[in-house]
Formats: C-alpha cells, sequence, structure tokens
C-alpha cells in the first residue's frame, strides 16, 4: 500500500444530517432542577457521586480506625464492621467509580468532544439520573432502617448473605439489591445515550478514528457496562427472590443452630458466577475512561501527540473484550474443576498485553514530550506509576497457585485498591483540574491542588505498600480483629497503625480539595476559553462554560485527529482539531 | 500549493480493502450505521442488553436445573390440560405461542402501513397486536392460577425440586412482564398514530425529539424480541 495521496482531499467534509432541532427549557427548574442538558446532568452526576462517596470515606476511616486502633471506637463491633466493608465497597465501585465516569465525565464530554449539541435522547438522559439519585437514597436508606445496612461483604456471597445473624439481614440487604437494580436501570438509560451518541451523532468530520482517546474509553466501557451489568441485574433479582419469598435459587440445604432450614438444593456458586460476570468487566468499566482520560491528559501537558493512537484504540477494544472471558480468577478458591483455573489464569495473563501496550505508549509519549508539571499532569504520572504497581501484583493473583496461599488476605485488598481503587482516583482528581476551568470558567487553585496531589499520592503508597506486606504475611481480610494469632506477627500491629494515620491524613486532604472545588467558583483565575491549549473539541466551543446547545450558530466541522500538538511548521504548538488544513510556512 | 494535509487517519479509507476496508467504513463520518435513525439504533442496542439479562435468567434456570440432585417435574405432565377425560400435553402452551407468533405477524403489517400513511389501519393493527398480547398474558395469568391451586409455589411444589417453582415463577413473570411492557406501549403509539401526531411531527413521547412514523417500526423490533425471547423459554423450558 502506497501512503501517497493523490490529489489534496476534500477538507470540508459533506453534510450527512441536518442540525438537530434542541428542546428548550422554559423555566428555571427545567433549566437547571429537572435539566434535559447533558452538561447539567453532568454535574448533578457528579456533585452527586462525590457526595455519597465522601460518606464512603468516612466508612473507610472508621475501618481503619478499627484495625489500626482496635476498640478505640467503642461503638464498631463486628457487625458494624461488616456493614462498614459493605457499604465502602459498594459505594465506592458502583455508586462513585461507575456513575462519575460514565454519568459525570460521560455527559459531560461526549457531547462536546464530539462537536454535538446534546445526547441524542435528552429526557431519557434526565430520567437516567433521576434513577440514579433514587437508587442513592435507597442505598443511604440502608442506614436507618431496622437491622442496619447490609453486612454481607460487598459481594454479598450467599448463602451467608441472606442467612439470620448476618448484619443487615433483616432489611439492609433488600434496600441494598432494590437500590442495585434501580442503578442499573437508570445506568441502562444513560448507557444507550452515550453509545448512540458516538455512534450516529458525531459533528462532520469527526470519524471514529479521529476521537479523542477519552471518548474511545468512555464508550467501550459503556458497551462494556450494558452487557454486564445483566448479570448483576439477574443476580440481584434472584437474591431478592431468596430474601423475600424463600426460593432457593442461591440457597443449599443448611443447618443452623441444629435447626434445618427451610432452603434446599441452590447453588452459590452460581451467584458467584453471575457476579463476577458482573464483577470482572466492571473493573474495566473504571478503568477504561481512566485509560482513555489519562492519554488525553498526557497528549496535552506534555505538548506532543499520543504515541500509537490506533494501537490505544484497539488496546481499549481488546481489554474490553478480554475481560468477559476473565472472571473466575475471583473464584480459584470457590472449588472448581482445575482446568478451569487454568484456562481463567491464561486469559487473565493475556490481559497484560494490551494493558502493557497502553503503559508503553503512554511512556512513548512522554518521552522527549515538552513535559509541563501542571496538576493535572502530576495526576496523570501518578496514575501511571500506581496502575503498573497495581497491575503487577495482578500478575501474582491471576497465577493459580500463587493466587490459592495470597486468596482472602490484605494482598488482594491491597491490589484492587490500587489498581482500580487509587489509580482511576488519581484520574478522576486529575480530569477535574483540567476540566474545570471549562465547566466553571475559573481554574482551581495551583497551589492547593499540588498539596492535594502530593498528600494523596504519597499517602496512598504508605496505605497500600504496607498493607501487601500484611497480607504475604497472612493476615487475613475481613477480619474485625486480628487478635493473638500465632501466624501473626507482632510487627503487623504496628504496620497497621501506621497505615490508619496514613489513611487518616490522605481522608483529610481531601478536604483541601472541597475547599478548592468551592473557593475557585468564585475566586479562581479566569480561564478563558483554552487554558491548556489543547486541541479537542471542548475547548473550542464560543462560550466558557459552554451555553444551552454548546455551539452557537454553527457546528464545528472537524479536519484533523485531536493530538495535533507540535506539529512542525505551524504557527502555534497545537492545532485544534477544527482548524482547516493551513498552508505550510516553513 | 504546498498544504499540510488534514492528519487524517483513514485519508486512504476509500482504497483500503479486507479488514481496514471494513474499520474504515464503519468509523467512517458522522454516523457508524448510515441508514439507521438514533431511535432505531438505540433500541437495537437496548435489545441487545436485554439479550444478555434473558440469556442470564435462562442459563441460570439452567444451572439450577442441572445441579440440583432432586429429580425435575416432567413438564409435559405438569403442563398438560385436561380435556374431556384426556391429558392433552402442552396444549396451553402450544396455543399460547401460536398467539404470541400470530400477534408478530400484525405488528408486521402495523409497520408496512406505517409507512405507508394509513394511520387507520396502522393503528387497528397496532390495537389488534396489543389485543393478541394481552390475549397471552391473561391465559398465562390462567396458567399460573392453575399451578399455584395445584400447590406450586416459588418455594416448592409436589412433584419434585423446588427449583421447578422458582424458576418458573420467575422467567415467564419477567417475560410477561415484558409483554405487558409492549402492551402499553402499543396502545400510547396507537393513539398517537390516529391522532396524526406523526403526520405534524408533534413532539416525540419519551424521547422530547419530533416523532416520526418510524417509531411504528421501533415498537415493533421490541415487540419481535419479546415475541422470539417467547421461543427460547418455550423450547428450554417447556421442551426441555
Amino acid at each position: 500500500m502506497v501512503d501517497v495521496m493523490h490529489g489534496v482531499p476534500e477538507p470540508r467534509p459533506a453534510a450527512e444530517t441536518e442540525d438537530v432541532e434542541l428542546y428548550h427549557p422554559h423555566s428555571w427548574i427545567t433549566k437547571y432542577v429537572f435539566s434535559q442538558d447533558a452538561k447539567v446532568i453532568a454535574i448533578q452526576y457528579s456533585l452527586t457521586a462525590l457526595a455519597i462517596g465522601l460518606v464512603a470515606l468516612v466508612l473507610s476511616w472508621l475501618m481503619r480506625l478499627q484495625l489500626g486502633f482496635p476498640g478505640l471506637v467503642s461503638f464498631i463491633d463486628p457487625e458494624r464492621y461488616y456493614q462498614l466493608i459493605t457499604m465502602h465497597g459498594m459505594i465506592m465501585v458502583i455508586y462513585l467509580l461507575t456513575a462519575l465516569f460514565l454519568g459525570g465525565f460521560g455527559n459531560y464530554l461526549i457531547p462536546l468532544m464530539l462537536g454535538a449539541r446534546d445526547m441524542v435522547f435528552p429526557y431519557v438522559n434526565m430520567l437516567s439520573y433521576w434513577i440514579y439519585l433514587l437508587a442513592v437514597l435507597v442505598l443511604v436508606s440502608g442506614f436507618l432502617v431496622p437491622g442496619g445496612a447490609a453486612g454481607a461483604g460487598w459481594t454479598l456471597y450467599p448463602p451467608q448473605a441472606i442467612l439470620a445473624n448476618t448484619p443487615g439481614q433483616q432489611w439492609g440487604i433488600i434496600v441494598l439489591l432494590v437500590s442495585l437494580i434501580l442503578f442499573i436501570i437508570g445506568f441502562t438509560m444513560g448507557g444507550l445515550n452515550y453509545v448512540v451518541t458516538v455512534l450516529q451523532g458525531r459533528a462532520r468530520g469527526m470519524t471514529l478514528m479521529r476521537m479523542p482517546l477519552t471518548i474511545w474509553g468512555i464508550f467501550t466501557a459503556t458497551v462494556m457496562a450494558l452487557l454486564a451489568f445483566p448479570a448483576l441485574f439477574v443476580a440481584a433479582v434472584m437474591m431478592l427472590l431468596d430474601r423475600l419469598l424463600g426460593t432457593s435459587f442461591f440457597m443449599p440445604a443448611i443447618i443452623a443452630m441444629g435447626e434445618p432450614l427451610a432452603y434446599k438444593g441452590g447453588s452459590p456458586i452460581l451467584f458467584q458466577h453471575l457476579f463476577w460476570f458482573f464483577g470482572h468487566p466492571e473493573v474495566y468499566i473504571v478503568a477504561l475512561p481512566a485509560f482513555g482520560i489519562v492519554s488525553d491528559l498526557i497528549s496535552t501537558h506534555a505538548r506532543k501527540n499520543i504515541f500509537g493512537y490506533r494501537m490505544m484504540v484497539w488496546a481499549l477494544i481488546a481489554i474490553g473484550a478480554l475481560s468477559f472471558v476473565v472472571w473466575a480468577h475471583h473464584m480459584y478458591v470457590s472449588g472448581m474443576y482445575p482446568a478451569f483455573g487454568f484456562f481463567f489464569a491464561t486469559t487473565t495473563l493475556i490481559i497484560a498485553i494490551p494493558t502493557a501496550i497502553k503503559v508503553y505508549n503512554w511512556v512513548l509519549t512522554l518521552w522527549q514530550g515538552d513535559i509541563h508539571l501542571t496538576v493535572p499532569m502530576l495526576f496523570a504520572l501518578g496514575f501511571i506509576v500506581t496502575f503498573v504497581n497495581g497491575g503487577l501484583t495482578g500478575l501474582f493473583l491471576g497465577n493459580v497457585v500463587v493466587d490459592v496461599p495470597l486468596s482472602d488476605t490484605m494482598f488482594v485488598v491491597a491490589h484492587f485498591h490500587m489498581v482500580m481503587g487509587v489509580a482511576p482516583i488519581l484520574v478522576i482528581f486529575g480530569a477535574i483540574y483540567h476540566w474545570y476551568p471549562k465547566v466553571t470558567g475559573r481554574m482551581l487553585h495551583d497551589g492547593l491542588g499540588k498539596l492535594h496531589f502530593w498528600v494523596t499520592f504519597l499517602g496512598a503508597y504508605a496505605i497500600f505498600f504496607p498493607m501487601h506486606y500484611i497480607g504475604l504475611m497472612g493476615v487475613p481480610r475481613r477480619y474485625h480483629e486480628i487478635g493473638g494469632i500465632a501466624l501473626v506477627p507482632p510487627s503487623a500491629a504496628t504496620l497497621n497503625e501506621f497505615i490508619t494515620v496514613a489513611a487518616l491524613i490522605v481522608g483529610t486532604a481531601q478536604l483541601v480539595f472541597l475547599f478548592n472545588l468551592v473557593w475557585s467558583l468564585g475566586h479562581g483565575q479566569p480561564a478563558g476559553g483554552n487554558p491548556w491549549r489543547a486541541t479537542t473539541l471542548e475547548w473550542q466551543t464560543p462560550h466558557t462554560p459552554p451555553a444551552h446547545g454548546n455551539w452557537g450558530e454553527t457546528l464545528p466541522v472537524v479536519y484533523r485527529w485531536p493530538y495535533d500538538y507540535s506539529v512542525p511548521g505551524a504557527a502555534e504548538d497545537f492545532l485544534p482539531q477544527n482548524q482547516p488544513p493551513v498552508p505550510r510556512t516553513g | 500549493m504546498n498544504e499540510i494535509a488534514p492528519t487524517t487517519l483513514n485519508a486512504k479509507a476509500g482504497h483500503a480493502s479486507g479488514w481496514r476496508g471494513i474499520v474504515a467504513d464503519w468509523s467512517s463520518d458522522q454516523r457508524a450505521f448510515k441508514t439507521v435513525s438514533w431511535g432505531k439504533a438505540m433500541m437495537w442496542i437496548f435489545l441487545l442488553s436485554d439479550t444478555f439479562i434473558f440469556g442470564t435468567f435462562l442459563i441460570s434456570y439452567m444451572t439450577v436445573r442441572a445441579s440440583t440432585v432432586v429429580p425435575w417435574p416432567n413438564p409435559s405432565e405438569v403442563f398438560a390440560l385436561e380435556i374431556g377425560g384426556r391429558q392433552l400435553p402442552l396444549l396451553l402452551i402450544a396455543i399460547m405461542t401460536f398467539v404470541l407468533i400470530s400477534s408478530s405477524g400484525t405488528m408486521a403489517m402495523a409497520v408496512n402501513f406505517g409507512y405507508r400513511r394509513e394511520r387507520r389501519k396502522t393503528a387497528i393493527l397496532m390495537l389488534a397486536t396489543a389485543l393478541l398480547g394481552v390475549t397471552f398474558v391473561s391465559m398465562q395469568a390462567f396458567e399460573w392460577t392453575k399451578l399455584i391451586r395445584e400447590g406450586v409455589r416459588p418455594w416448592g411444589n409436589p412433584w419434585g425440586a423446588d427449583q421447578f417453582g422458582s424458576s418458573f415463577f420467575m422467567i415467564t413473570g419477567f417475560h410477561g412482564t415484558h409483554v405487558t411492557i409492549g402492551v402499553i406501549f402499543l396502545a400510547i403509539i396507537a393513539r398517537k398514530v390516529w391522532r396524526g401526531d406523526f403526520d405534524h411531527g408533534r413532539r416525540g413521547f419519551f424521547t422530547s425529539r419530533k416523532g416520526r412514523y418510524e417509531i411504528v417500526e421501533i415498537t415493533g423490533l421490541y415487540w419481535h424480541f419479546v415475541d422470539l425471547v417467547w421461543v427460547f423459554i418455550f423450547a428450554l423450558f417447556y421442551l426441555w
């Protein structure tokens, strides 16, 4: 194939569809509360997710207090501790990370980055947020019902989850399952919007292979979520029936306190399969948007085109597809047939290949780049390091023989917090520092941002590095108190105290971030339309913050890919995607 | 004039063939599916997601059926009707299946007349479809009543594995809910067709965009899907 183009290609692609006519709100309520504008919905999603995330942060403090200083806080008895674990995990994974990446960033960035006026179905989009809010409220009500919130561990494994004497068995588990079902319904409404907007609603010239990687990440993750959440939906429905109607889908025959229960003949392993068929893709539903966003942050703040754009796209798709065939690596100790362990270990380790492609490409993008150590860039760099760290321990746990002794230890806790807790959260922070100027028109305070970054980044390592070590010593996860078990040396207690102190400090540092968010709203430096001198369309809007309909009179036309930084011969060191081809100057 | 060519990754698209050509076509300007409207794309993707829900329900049912150690009740005896002193296996289910499949036929005709702008015929055929749907749900209600009278409960039944009742009520209930929702949608859209909303582009229901006759086809997609799912439930639950 010859790489020469015959003649200059038509620079202005013909329009395939006419401009859409927009729904215009008429009152304050329809403009800012029951809004159909994706930008308002995005902010609603983000604030709700951050608020519930703050609750989960406090829960983690309480857990750490108990682990570091057992008995210090008297109201954390073993049952409360279980409720803390369960709610912390559920909130962080689903109600914070999934909702913030897809509902928050997805809603804000998809129409703007693709040059659309709005999502394709604004009304359904609005419903999506309100159902999400309802799901969050139902979830929080778990703290208030008799018996308290669900305490079955965030994986909700039956039979324990619905047996009497499990904390939250009375109402908490019901409320949690209902909340999950609501979340999935709401998410599906939003997810359909994101997918159709990406596939069918782009600006002229915006081919799929000219989309910023942020959009590729969000798009792939949304498709995965639409295919993975059904398994959780079904599992939640069946467990709800087991709990409420006394069916035995997941419940085997059980003798409790010498009395046989009414359940018989169900399969607890079936729940594990369903849960992890959702659960493993969920890891990448959270990670892929982070991958995409971090690619854009690095390219923009290193003033260099992303290395290997095409491979980055294919790697995203490959990771998304592979993540559907690895779920049982969460179940090596469930007693499954050993040959399956071999299969799932193989597929798990294959995922390392596309993931490594991405990491190398990020590093090669940085290579000889004009690196600006802005706050978003710091968070992006922090992400790469953290993700590599968490990924490497993933190789340990993906192998059956290594996983079996490490299973259910703090090593696992440290692993997944590094790879799907800290790493995506760092990207969320980086992305907020990056796009806040577009959302509000003002920059976040730089000094506070750097303080926030360094405390969070170093603090996260102070928390989770020692936790690997504790896990290797054999300290099990989910234990309310270790006590005097012979295999655990006293030094573990010292490390636990250290981790707790670090966790309290990191948690407090988030207050700096919240203060920054609020303070900069009124006092931040005016940002202008394109403070980072970025190429993607959202920075080229006629108004900042973008007005209803995003683009004023005429829709943008896209002429180039999103990574034209430092193009030789160009007047500026960046060429926006909607800039027509220019005569060569040099 | 020497120009910096726009950095297009598929400048060569017109010449590409094989896999590269497929990727280039698919990722081309503005829309991935050229002739597909937003509403139709959304329905197809929703149905894909819904397929996973039904697929998971059915796989879960097959798993519990395969893993329970108690014998499974014989469907052709359980689902038999006694008429004139003779046991006719699966008679009711056969009629239900026939009714539902027929409703797909009337739905397809409604779509055809919709595109011909024959409002009255479209609306009548949609209502006929809805009526067949209601018939289906009513027969399902009859079947549920019969089984409950005979002692089948979600937590047990007189003939064998407890999971029989649980799976039966869950799966047919979930499917019946889909049919019911479809009936409601059909009624709403039929009313709009009858009123002529789509001739003067009145704002669409559920989308806040201008409505078009295509909504008849989109409703039809959903209806055919619910129908298709029933075939799988029929095969895997009643015939196995």
